[in-house]
């Protein structure tokens, strides 16, 4: 397959909702697990990190504002969930029904196409990251932490930002020789992620070259800037810029992820 | 009237491999169509490429009188499925899972739920209808398999397999809803290496090997075409041998430590065997649909 069919149109019909909702049933199914980890996760960081550590930093200088410490974590907390929800659910989920649960192949036996399969599973991720970043949110709020004025965009936002994840998470599972080389990704590139795009530390006490690259290359990076910029009320160029590189980014790699799946799974 | 499947020079290569080698065959409407062959002789492969999934790499192929590319979803809209694996969503309970899938179809749900009701007390599963897929022993799975194959009243069924692994009396559950099926006037498309069951079923059968279609026609015919009435076994020995080789005429085949003679009279061999060879145990017995395959596709192990 050649560079362009792998970015082929791919053809998605209405019928992707179906798949959506298959997964959406799954998971109200099972609600009360799957709320418990959102929940707690931001807690822990917060207390450990915002609580912990934050009384030895004190405030922090970011966009020309100087906020507390907690402040400046709670937006990158939001983020965070945003992109390990989308991301496992395209990775290790997806992985799961496509290999050994074969849902995929019961689906394409039906008018769904596995353009529509895979359209519905990155829309399914998108949510999930929807869902967890309103979670997220509202602890986060709980603690005053967030300023209300534009806060709110975070839920739109948190829809494109799971999309740009669930997307990322697809390609590695078409890649992917089986569900443990999913760890490669997982060690490789999100956990440095997490660590490196202005999510403990503010971008700024890096390099000036590093900044630059983290912008132009890491998803997470993006993420945190547009959600601080949301949440600590400062939205300027830089919010617009991180905006359109996860719009852009994101229909890039869901076309690859549906491309190079159907390589996988149509022979 | 168009046939309900037609293929010809249909050709499916994976790299190297051919895994269908330039068949040709026409599905009747309302016909029961048996693919025989050992494993891996093509016909999960036919199977993908009737049910639009495996996209064909030569030759032609049509279902219900559509070109397969580019009619997908048309296709499979009045297709039902029933495939080898059981990919039944272990999410879900039986009869979510038949809820689930026609919603695939687009069918609305109050009607979805009156043919599920249908469909799982036809398969005897209605009492099993809150269970967890996990809790269904084999048989039940393949049966909820083929109930959620007809969720959408397909004019096709398509069945590859569908009683491998299953002991006798699920078999013939699924046997017997199969017919009722048939005479319902839809037209089922199915594989097996079940010789009972093509016989039993099908109103014509082909039989592949190594990706060709090697024999093809109504069961009974091709028993009669290809082993005659009745196969007479006998050890292998040269004083068999020998004593076959004066009657002339006789088919025989050697396999291991056995002779199997291919004949349409037997009281005339057996007796020459027994009385005037002096052969200890000969053993004649009706010819099956089984001689034929096991002579056409080869008494080795195919791996």
């Amino acid at each position: 397959m050649g560079i362009l069919s792998s970015f082929k149109r791919p053809k998605i019909t209405r019928l992707s909702l179906k798949v959506w909702q298959r997964n959406r049933d799954v998971f109200t199914k099972t609600y009360r697990v799957n709320f418990i980890p959102p929940v707690l996760e931001p807690l822990l960081y917060l207390f450990a990190l915002g609580f912990g550590l934050g009384t030895l930093v004190g405030t922090i200088k970011i966009f020309n504002l100087t906020v507390s410490y907690k402040e400046f974590l709670a937006p990158a907390l939001v983020s965070i969930s945003i992109m390990n929800s989308a991301f496992f659910e395209c990775t290790y989920g997806s992985f799961v029904r496509m290999h050994y649960q074969k849902t995929f192949d019961a689906m394409i036996a039906t008018p769904l196409s596995l353009e529509d399969v895979i359209a519905g599973e990155l829309m399914w991720g998108a949510t999930r990251s929807l869902i967890n970043g309103t979670i997220i949110l509202i602890v986060v709020s709980a603690f005053g932490l967030v300023d209300f004025s534009f806060a709110l965009l975070i839920l739109p936002v948190s829809f494109i930002g799971g999309f740009l994840f669930a997307a990322l998470g697809m390609i590695f599972t078409a890649i992917s020789p089986n569900i443990d080389t999913l760890n490669y990704p997982t060690f490789l590139l999100i956990t440095p992620m997490l660590l490196f795009s202005g999510t403990f530390f503010p971008i700024s006490v890096l390099p000036k070259a590093l900044q630059i690259l983290a912008l132009a290359a890491l998803p997470l990076a993006n993420l945190v800037s547009l959600n601080q910029g949301l949440t600590l009320k400062s939205l300027g160029w830089l919010q617009l810029y991180n905006l359109a590189w996860i719009l852009i980014v994101s229909i890039v790699l869901a076309i690859l992820s549906i491309n190079l799946m159907k390589k996988r799974l149509i022979e | 009237m168009p046939p309900t499947v037609l293929a010809e020079g249909l050709t499916k290569r994976f790299g190297e491999f051919v895994a269908v080698d330039g068949i040709d065959f026409k599905v009747e409407k309302g016909e029961m169509f048996g693919f025989l062959g050992p494993n891996g002789a093509g016909k999960t492969t036919t199977m993908k490429m009737i049910q639009c999934v495996t996209p064909k790499t030569s030759g032609r192929i049509e279902v219900a009188g559509m070109e397969v590319d580019g009619h997908e979803t048309d296709i499979k809209r009045i297709l039902g499925v029933a495939p080898q694996e059981i990919n039944l969503d272990p999410d879900f309970t039986t009869l979510k899972n038949l809820l689930v899938y026609s919603r695939y179809f687009d069918i609305p749900k109050e009607e979805a739920k009156a043919r599920a009701k249908n469909l799982l007390e036809f398969m005897q599963l209605w009492d099993k209808k809150d269970v967890n897929i996990e809790k269904l022993s084999g048989g039940m799975k393949r049966r909820l398999i083929i109930a959620r194959a007809l969720i959408n009243n397909p004019q096709i069924l398509i069945l590859d397999e569908p009683t491998v692994g299953l002991d006798p009396q699920a078999r013939h559950l699924i046997w017997d809803r199969l017919k009722n099926l048939k005479s319902e006037g839809i037209t089922i498309v199915l594989t097996t290496h079940y010789m009972e069951e093509a016989a039993q079923l099908c109103d014509r059968i082909v039989i592949m090997n190594y990706g060709k279609i090697v024999a093809r026609g109504v069961p009974s015919e091709l028993v009669r075409k290809y082993a005659g009435s009745t196969v007479v076994e006998a050890a292998n020995d040269p004083k068999v041998i020998a004593c076959l080789k004066k009657m002339k005429k006789e088919r025989y085949e050697i396999v291991g430590d056995t002779v199997y003679v291919y004949t349409d009279r037997p009281r005339k061999i057996v007796p020459t065997l027994v009385s005037i060879c002096k052969i200890p145990n000969v053993a004649a017995r009706e010819a099956t649909l089984e001689d034929v395959f096991l002579k056409l596709t080869g008494r080795a192990l195919i791996e």
